[in-house]
């Protein structure tokens, strides 16, 4: 009927009332997308060019002859001023760093759970949204506050309390780094947790579970992968604190033996003693080795967790 | 009728049994969530009260004096003001865009899987490794020297993914009807970015962005070796106290600083500079998490 009225009209009038936009709005709008494009791989870039930069640093020391890759790894002499005899082990570090994150995790791996348990399944909506963000603030303290209150607060305790001789030692390192790594338990955890569907839940309850038998017997099961990335999160950020463990665990290079040793981690390390190495120096170059180690450690904690939460999801 | 009813609900062994279980269970798992909210209060509660006798708005505004055993806190808060907006100005804009590209660009491809695993590794690095690699990268290789430019650049690339992770959560949020209803009209993808989506998550943006600034100011590792000094002599109440190419004071590096290395320290300085720190992070993120709520309880669909 349209088309009987006016025959020709529609074309005609397209191709005029058409808008065009201008070649320079165009081209714009091209190079816009263009710079999204590489705002959008700079990720890729930024940790491309750490490992990059971190292992140029590094490499030279690698083909020297007083060095070995085994002994850097598996020695515990750390020697790295000596005048006569230079030895660059950091087995002690490795220790130093494994004894603190165990600890961090057995004190932080329940409590963060539990916690994330009682956020996800026992609280009221009200309390939920409290507890939330006392967590995110939690996790906003920064580590050098939390490395002081470890220095002043906790080593006192625990010199009062234990009767060691120094305060900074595993222990206070393993409270310290326990408290910062709870945060991003208990939130990983807590999303794990939400993922399981609420199917689970209403037949357990039909079934006439109490709440503590539908944690342990269904949501747990079926959260657990969830769960253990939480957990795998926890152990990267403990691995890769600094200032806290810088402060908190004292400066003895060597194998610890109690809980009330002191030890130092391989960030501390790098912390403690980049200052004073001389650029270029054997002593700066292993020390950027210890980074190409964090790195490599680090990455292959997230990218496993990574992987947990991914195959969550594609379920 | 009334006998069958208070059958039904008569308390047998088991039920009571049961009853007393979930009660344990709730009380244990609420023990757990307080038993990490309980430190945080006596730790603050400690520090302020330590912290007390030194803390006045003239300790904010007074220079270190007596080889920093008194005075204030001056110089290590400007530095820090200047190390966060740097690198906010360098952070944001890569971040956003970033993010941008991610949520609404990209599809299910390798490439982007590849990307979003960066991000997550990125944020995943240590900091002490970020520090050795702004030294290697701005310091050393581009001849920025120790300087505010290499430490805001370092702190830019270690805050990355706090702005991408959030932006691409407020840019999610947006209905994908929104857009389909913007690309019906005929408008291209930017066009419909630059309309629809970013007008309607630009409060989401925000909050990451006030985020990274909370997380930029309180890192230290990063900027101990690439700008960041133990002690520099500024003018009080100066804030141009630093060129871009100089090296400034930053206050957590300041409490580091007092805390370990400075001998004789008046006991409450260096409390009330942790104050000062952890007062000022928290701050950031209760406004970050007021803006959200906010946000939230008035959005529209």
């Amino acid at each position: 009927m349209n088309s009987g009225a006016m025959p020709q009209e529609p074309a005609e009038g397209w191709a005029v009332r058409r808008a065009r936009r201008g070649l320079w709005a165009l081209a714009g709008e091209r190079l816009l997308e263009g710079l999204i494009y590489l705002c959008g791989i700079s990720a890729i870039v930024f940790v491309l060019g750490i490992f990059f930069f971190v292992f140029r640093e590094a490499f030279p020391v690698l083909g020297k002859e007083n060095f070995s890759l085994t002994q850097f790894l598996f020695s515990e002499q750390w020697y790295p001023t000596s005048a006569t005899n230079k030895r660059y082990g950091v087995l002690a570090m490795i220790a130093g760093t494994l004894s603190v994150t165990a600890l961090a995790m057995v004190l932080a791996v329940p409590f963060g759970l539990g916690a994330a348990i009682y956020i996800s399944e026992f609280c009221g909506s009200r309390v939920k949204e409290t507890l939330k963000i006392v967590i995110e603030l939690l996790a906003a303290i920064p580590s050098v506050v939390w490395g002081f209150v470890g220095l002043t607060v906790m080593s006192r305790l625990i010199v009062q309390y234990t009767g060691a001789p120094v305060g900074v030692n595993i222990l206070n390192g393993g409270i310290i780094l326990a408290l910062m790594s709870v945060p991003i338990i208990v939130s990983i955890g807590e999303d794990a947790l939400k993922a399981v569907p609420d199917q689970y839940r209403e037949a357990g309850i039909a079934l006439g579970a109490t709440r503590w038998q539908l944690v342990w017997r269904v949501l747990l099961p079926a959260a657990k992968t969830g769960l253990l990335a939480a957990v795998l999160l926890g152990v990267g950020r403990a691995v890769g604190e600094t200032m806290a463990v810088l402060m908190a665990t004292g400066h003895a290079v060597h194998i610890p033996h109690s809980l009330l040793d002191s030890v130092r981690t391989l960030t501390a390390n790098i912390a403690a003693e980049l200052g004073e190495a001389p650029e270029g120096s054997d002593h700066y170059r292993v020390l950027f080795l210890t980074g190409v180690l964090l790195f490599t450690l680090t990455f292959i904690v997230n990218l496993t967790a990574d992987f947990i939460v991914r195959g969550i999801r594609k379920k | 009728m009334s006998s069958s009813s208070s059958q039904r609900f008569t308390a047998t062994p088991l039920s009571r049994r049961k009853a007393r279980q979930e009660a344990l269970a709730r009380w244990i798992f609420c023990g757990m969530a307080v038993a990490m909210i309980v430190p945080l209060l006596l730790i603050v509660g400690y520090l302020f009260e330590r912290a007390w006798p030194s803390l006045s708005l003239s300790f904010l505004l007074e220079v270190p004096a007596r080889g920093m055993t008194e005075g204030g806190i001056w110089p290590a808060l400007v530095g820090t003001i200047y190390l966060v907006f740097l690198s906010l100005a360098v952070s944001a804009p890569i971040g956003i865009l970033a993010a941008v590209y991610l949520n609404e660009y990209a599809g299910d491809h390798w490439f982007n899987r590849l990307i979003n695993l960066a991000v997550i590794n990125l944020a995943g690095v240590p900091s002490i490794v970020h520090a050795l690699f702004g030294l290697g990268a701005f310091v050393y290789a581009a001849r920025f020297g120790y300087s505010i430019v290499s430490a805001s650049l370092t702190l830019a690339i270690m805050t990355l993914p706090v702005i991408i992770a959030s932006t691409r959560e407020a840019l999610a949020s947006v209905p994908r009807s929104f857009r389909e209803a913007c690309w019906n009209v005929g408008a291209t993808r930017w066009q419909t970015i630059r309309a629809v989506v970013l007008p309607n998550s630009i409060s989401g943006i925000l909050t990451g962005v006030i985020l990274q600034v909370s997380r930029a100011a309180g890192e230290t590792a990063p900027i101990m070796f690439t700008g960041a000094v133990f002690y520099k002599v500024v003018q009080k109440g100066d804030f141009f106290a630093y060129g871009l190419h100089q090296q400034c004071m930053a206050l957590s590096m300041h409490l580091y600083t007092l805390s370990t290395q400075v001998p004789g320290v008046k006991e409450s300085i260096p409390f009330a500079t942790a104050v000062v720190l952890l007062g000022a992070v928290l701050l950031v993120n209760a406004t970050a998490i007021a803006l959200r709520v906010y946000l939230r309880a008035r959005k529209r669909w």
